[in-house]
């Protein structure tokens, strides 16, 4: 590895990217910088513009405002040169399912216009790197979830791109998939490639994501590490539901003092939760106290912040 | 980590030519790969149209009349021909459909190949499925005892019309195959080609249709070319006094050619709609 530190290219740059269709704007100024190298995530919910923020800088959509690079290259003047650097892998596995593995890999490597022997050779290789040499003749419509996943990772691999764009790449799959698909990831990048992944899920971002955007309603919300982003949240959660609702308020006080957040109440009207910095030194307090105050708790649960409290909390 | 692959970049109208046809021509290959790992499926469309001949040749058309006191089976095969050209409509428009919904198309779009090689590939592939098709059917008749009374040369530009059909059929295919995404919406499309086909002169004679249906079956494209293919082949025909009926072989090459001067521009608006 290099001991000094060269400026490098950012593996991704796009600023005020803007998408119009019609009078609904579906991206409004987006900011991304993602160092070569890096997986970013994109979070947010649907609609948010995370799909098409990837479809336009993997060429796939244009776009009405503002611009981008994408491994250098321009994407508004060389889109061509944008295609030789990038790798996209969508929301479902667009490999062939009537050829088997390695004639799909064949075949995306000619259209890559590699020679024929080059396209065979790669096709070896990335079978071999994805573990599917087993597998390699058989029809794709045979294989697993996981297995079409990798493939599908694989064909975008060919040109051993700098930039592979991965849109929810693990929905669908149950967990040994997603580990799959996880563990490539992270030899990807341990190899040099920059990922911008889509994701609805929490735990993917925060697992493989060395910086994250949330995105709401066509723009960046928020953008920051998975532990910054937590911490604006303050991180766990305590869930505490009373057995008779005319407690509440009395629970939705102490809870309040110990954790010093603002507590917020749940639609049934007997749950209320509150962010807490101190997980078991704040359920052992709340416990405690509640106790003394004579209330009857009927459950209680200490839980990471969900995916729409995030959003909640910056989109509000 | 290896290297990166970098093949040069396309600069210059030659080398992009040149690589249009070779993506094409990998596209092309990429069918055939299909025919071969799916050679059931294949044979099942070969006979598709021989089950049809061999239905109204054998079940149904017995006592069918045709002017001048000819074979119906040997009016038949002519008939058959086209309509087998015009169900091609199905096969592009499906595997446009299906390319589309499973992200291959967007993944070809990503990838600095030829855009026009995704659809060159698509018309070449299913134009030698077709020509298969057709010479399979043409087998199936010389072995139940038709025959063309042309030569060679009319017999040539029979199939020429009648892959012309095919291609002009092409474009409503693709255009289709773009336009409905989904592969349950393709199923109800392929219901409604069943009509068209027997709105025609394959089966019967406009002449026995009521009225306005007679019309519009005699002046059907796929009429054209079953008309145009008969005469081209001495067999016997429905007759008629109509242009259409008169002029076949005429209107087998215009037809065609105005159903793609459409649907050629209308698949490329589609498609570059895609980016939109």
């Amino acid at each position: 590895m290099e001991s000094t530190v060269i400026p490098t290219t950012p593996a991704i740059r796009a600023e005020g990217l803007t998408k119009r269709y019609g009078p609904k704007t579906a991206l409004d100024g987006f900011d991304l910088t993602v160092p070569a190298g890096t997986v970013h995530g994109l979070l947010g919910p649907n609609g948010a513009g995370k799909t098409t923020a990837v479809r336009i800088l993997a060429t796939l959509l244009r776009f009405d405002g503002g611009g981008a690079e994408v491994a250098g290259a321009d994407l508004g003047r060389d889109a061509p040169g944008v295609r030789r650097r990038i790798g996209l892998v969508g929301q479902y596995a667009a490999v062939d399912e009537i050829l088997s593995a390695r004639q799909n890999l064949f075949l995306f490597g000619r259209l890559y216009h590699l020679s024929r022997a080059s396209a065979r050779r790669r096709a070896a290789e990335l079978l071999e790197r994805f573990t599917l040499t087993e597998a390699a003749d058989k029809p794709v419509g045979q294989f697993s979830g996981g297995m079409r996943r990798r493939l599908d990772m694989a064909c975008s691999l060919i040109l051993a791109p700098k930039v592979l764009f991965l849109d929810e790449p693990t929905t669908g799959l149950d967990p040994r998939g997603r580990g799959e698909v996880w563990d490539s990831i992270r030899d990807l990048v341990a190899g040099g490639t920059s990922v911008l992944l889509t994701t609805q899920y929490l735990d993917e971002a925060d697992q493989l994501a060395d910086r994250i955007s949330v995105l709401d309603e066509g723009r960046v919300v928020a953008e920051g590490t998975p532990a910054e982003l937590k911490a604006k949240l303050g991180g766990d959660r305590l869930d505490v539901t009373v057995h008779d609702a005319a407690d509440l308020d009395r629970t939705a006080g102490i809870m309040a003092e110990v954790a010093g957040g603002e507590p917020h109440r749940h639609d049934d009207g007997r749950t209320v939760s509150v962010a807490v910095a101190d997980r078991v030194g704040a359920l052992t307090e709340v416990v405690r106290r509640l106790d003394t105050a004579g209330i009857a708790a009927e459950d209680l649960a200490l839980r990471r912040p969900t995916l729409d409290e995030v959003f909640l909390h910056l989109t509000s | 980590m290896t290297t990166l692959l970098q093949p040069a970049p396309d600069t210059g109208v030659l080398p992009r030519v040149r690589w249009t046809i070779t993506d094409a021509w990998t596209l092309t290959a990429r069918e055939t790969s299909h025919w071969l790992r799916q050679p059931f499926e294949v044979a099942v469309g070969l006979l598709f149209p021989i089950m049809f001949f061999l239905m109204f040749g054998y079940l149904i058309g017995g006592d069918m009349p045709v002017p001048g006191g000819g074979d119906y089976r040997e009016a038949l095969i002519p008939g058959t021909l086209a309509m087998t050209m015009m169900f091609g409509v199905e096969a592009t428009m499906t595997a446009m459909a299906e390319d589309a919904k499973k992200g291959v198309t967007d993944r070809f779009r990503s990838m600095p190949m030829s855009a026009s090689a995704v659809v060159l590939g698509r018309a070449s592939a299913d134009l030698i499925q077709s020509a298969v098709g057709l010479v399979a059917l043409v087998l199936c008749g010389l072995l139940t005892g038709w025959s063309w009374h042309g030569g060679p040369a009319a017999m040539a530009l029979a199939l020429v019309l009648l892959l012309w059909l095919r291609f002009a059929m092409l474009w409503i295919g693709v255009y289709l195959g773009l336009v409905i995404r989904s592969t349950q919406a393709t199923a109800s499309v392929q219901i409604l080609i069943f009509p068209l086909a027997f709105l025609s002169n394959v089966f019967a004679s406009p002449g026995s249709m009521p009225g306005w249906l007679g019309t519009l079956a005699e002046w059907n494209p796929v009429s054209a070319s079953a008309a145009a293919a008969r005469e081209l082949f001495g067999n016997p025909g429905w007759g008629g006094d109509s242009w259409a009926a008169t002029h076949p072989v005429l209107l087998a090459a215009l037809w065609p050619l105005l159903i793609t001067a459409v649907f050629l521009p209308l698949s490329v608006r589609r498609y570059r709609r895609l980016s939109r």
